[in-house]
């Protein structure tokens, strides 16, 4: 029944068609009542890097600038986009202002997400003069929307830790960083959050936007949220939610309980997938260089977009990749978690590459 | 596994035996020329001599146009390398001219898509378009090709000959077979570089035209598309990029044309037209076949086999000379230094930072590309040359 229904609107839309190659997210939500379509895109991870005077790594511009150029040709039109986090590599004024001279292109209304990337030079502050408060929340056509600020750490860390701003910013931008610490929500969001979601009736579908995952992945690369238990026991009394995350720039996937995880790919680089955290030590090699990609003749390679569907309430993303095979992550209703609907077969998985 | 593929091999051997001995493209004997691999014949049209000198025939035969003028032959010519260098685009009945350059036929065996935008799948479903394009042969449909071809008594034997068929039953199914084996014949190797590469003869290239090949595979990254492999080079990867020609031009025109695209779901043939009839939609590359935006202002990535000997350059014609390519390329995907680069430029694009000596040495490296067979053909053209 429900899954006709989506099917139905797609095929009146012909939007599949349309937007199956951008490097951002298209999100669609899809309800019984048609009338309540609609659809967003999604862009995140764009990591604009000053060099000094006028200049900024072209790489990480064209990301954005392509992204943003593509947004603006798509048919149907997007009702609004989001920015998923991490518009700066190291937050200063002049990453921040030319990153956002590039979402000024935008021909959409444009909702924003704090990543740490942005925040660690002076705690959020010049982005609020661009893009107001670091979370908020709004309604669209049915569904409640969240926008949380999840990089913030403990005070100690913050405030007393470090000589310079600018110090604070290198040493939270790096991974496997013995010096970092931790994202969290923070008990004064979390109650921000209780008290808002207490005018939302429980079968109102939520979508969370927050720029780490609101669940726990990888420590060592902050692919986590400290405080995720606290967040999701807030978000569970739920029927639908599905979180939305940057941070991790790859596709990742998870279900817990009635929740749905779903990532954005980054318009700038690609990150591996990381040792899948266990409990055990490891004797794994650390992460030390900036980007795996698998063509790395192509600077757009293994960067991406991605456009969801949700039908009632569940999110089908689907991932649109530069030089790539596209791939659909869709809730499956029959084993309620979310799955490739190419590759969840082990039979059709792509084996890693072991050469170089 | 292993009979099988031994099979494959004696199979290829025999079609290249066939080859040599009617195509002057081929090199005798059992292998392909020196830098080409094994040919993949489909295994729906096999090679045989009458066929090939069927689609011989019905290559140069001008009568498959409106007008009785234009041959597939006139756009590509034997003498240059099968294209019609110096023009810069085609140019097809009564003088008119489409929006691209002529590909050359020459290698084109290999190509996994056909046409600048892939818009073909095979050399067999290409050779039906031009027929039937305004600005080409002009005719309304393929039914004067079929009218001649099942009456006049040389074609009426050579169909019966090669295919058992007379009559109605000669389709364009036949005809484009019969062009498609003709031009699997035009493959060619043997350049100077391909006996410096794989046959190992150092003195084969020039020191200016090894530097070039050396700045070829490294700093200038043209190796990433125009690919060279272990033992065989086709110089061309079977992909589309974007970078940053024609699609320059018409920035402020994308949303419109994109949109249009988007909303009327055109058909394969009406992309065929629209995209020689209009120079701005033309730019729009592949996006015009795939309705996908990453392909908007995507070409496919011609070979480089015999390049010096069929200026002018790029899918529009629009670069003169090889060192107008290497100066785009050189900027970062820009004819003008210091131009805004496209929105859409592909992720391979980027400023080589060459000096000029470098630049005219990947130019001396391009003329070490050129087929023995093709190498007196006439000089490239000059900037005025059209």
């Amino acid at each position: 029944m429900t899954r006709t229904t989506r099917r139905d609107f797609l095929k009146t839309t012909g939007t599949v068609a349309a937007m199956s190659a951008l490097p951002l997210s298209m999100v669609e939500l899809a309800f019984a009542d048609t009338s309540k379509n609609f659809t967003f895109a999604y862009i995140s991870d764009a990591h604009i890097q000053h060099i000094s005077g006028t200049k900024f790594v072209r790489n990480w511009d064209r990301g954005l600038i392509r992204a943003v150029a593509e947004t603006n040709l798509l048919v149907p039109k997007p009702e609004f986009v989001v920015f998923g986090g991490d518009l700066a590599q190291l937050g200063t004024k002049e990453e921040l202002d030319h990153g956002g001279e590039m979402l000024s292109k935008l021909n959409y209304k444009l909702y924003t997400v704090m990543g740490e990337h942005d925040y660690y030079y002076d705690l959020g502050e010049y982005w609020s003069k661009l893009y107001g408060p670091h979370h908020y929340s709004w309604d669209h056509k049915g569904v409640h929307f969240v926008v949380l600020n999840s990089v913030i750490t403990f005070d100690d860390w913050t405030f007393n830790r470090w000589p310079s701003a600018a110090q604070r910013m290198l040493e939270m931008a790096g991974l496997d960083n013995p010096n970092g610490s931790p994202f969290m929500v923070g008990e004064k969001q979390r109650e921000w959050l209780k008290a808002d979601l207490a005018k939302v009736a429980k079968d109102t579908p939520l979508v969370v936007f927050s720029h780490s995952p609101l669940q726990k992945i990888y420590k060592g690369w902050n692919f986590w949220t400290d405080d995720a238990e606290e967040v999701q026991a807030i978000l569970r009394p739920y029927d639908k939610v599905n979180v939305v995350y940057g941070h991790v720039h790859q596709i990742q996937y998870n279900q817990i309980e009635n929740m749905s995880f779903n990532s954005v790919m980054a318009t700038a680089w690609p990150w591996p997938y990381p040792q899948t955290y266990a409990q055990a030590k490891q004797a794994l090699p650390k992460l030390t260089i900036p980007m795996n990609r698998a063509d790395p003749f192509f600077e757009r390679d293994a960067t991406g977009w991605q456009f969801i569907d949700v039908n009632t309430g569940r999110v089908a993303l689907k991932y649109n990749l530069y030089n790539n095979t596209n791939r659909t992550v869709a809730f499956n209703p029959k084993t309620g978690q979310p799955e490739d609907s190419m590759f969840q077969d082990p039979a059709r998985m792509i084996d890693p590459q072991v050469h170089y | 596994m292993k009979g099988g593929l031994g099979m494959k091999h004696l199979l290829y051997g025999a079609v290249l035996l066939v080859l040599a001995g009617v195509a002057p493209g081929a090199s005798p004997g059992t292998s392909p020329p020196l830098g080409l691999p094994a040919l993949e014949v489909p295994a729906g049209n096999p090679q045989t001599p009458e066929k090939i000198a069927l689609g011989e025939k019905l290559f140069n035969d001008k009568r498959f146009s409106s007008t009785g003028t234009v041959a597939c032959a006139n756009c590509h010519v034997t003498d240059k390398a099968f294209t019609d260098s110096p023009l810069k685009t085609s140019e097809g009945i009564k003088k008119l001219t489409g929006t691209r350059n002529a590909p050359t036929v020459v290698n084109s065996a290999y190509f996994t898509k056909v046409f600048w935008d892939g818009r073909s799948p095979d050399l067999e479903d290409q050779a039906l378009h031009p027929f039937v394009n305004p600005v080409e042969m002009g005719l309304k449909n393929h039914d004067p090709i079929l009218k001649i071809v099942r009456k006049d008594p040389e074609y009426t034997r050579a169909f019966q000959a090669v295919f058992g068929k007379s009559g109605n039953a000669i389709t364009m199914k036949e005809v484009t077979q019969a062009i498609a084996s003709f031009e699997r014949t035009k493959v060619s190797g043997n350049s100077p570089f391909d006996v410096y590469y794989f046959g190992g003869v150092q003195t084969a290239l020039t020191d200016a035209q090894k530097r070039g090949f050396d700045l070829f595979v490294n700093k200038g990254r043209c190796v990433s598309c125009h690919r060279v492999e272990q033992n065989t080079a086709l110089f061309t990867d079977n992909r589309f990029h974007n970078v940053g020609v024609g699609i320059n031009d018409i920035q402020p025109d994308v949303p419109k044309l994109t949109t249009e695209f988007l909303k009327a779901k055109a058909t394969l043939a009406e992309v065929d037209r629209k995209v020689l009839a209009d120079k701005k939609t033309s730019e729009l590359g592949r996006f015009a076949v795939t309705k996908t935006l990453d392909d908007i202002g995507s070409f496919k990535t011609p070979t480089l086999r015999n390049i010096a000997v069929t200026a002018p350059y790029m899918h529009d014609g629009s670069l003169a000379t090889l060192k107008e390519v290497i100066v785009h390329y050189n900027n970062g995907g820009v004819t003008k230094e210091g131009n805004p680069v496209n929105d859409f430029l592909s992720g391979g694009i980027r400023p080589l930072l060459l000096s000029d000596a470098e630049v005219d040495d990947l130019v001396a490296f391009m003329e070490a590309l050129t087929s023995p067979e093709f190498a007196k053909a006439p000089a490239p053209a000059k900037a005025d040359g059209r």
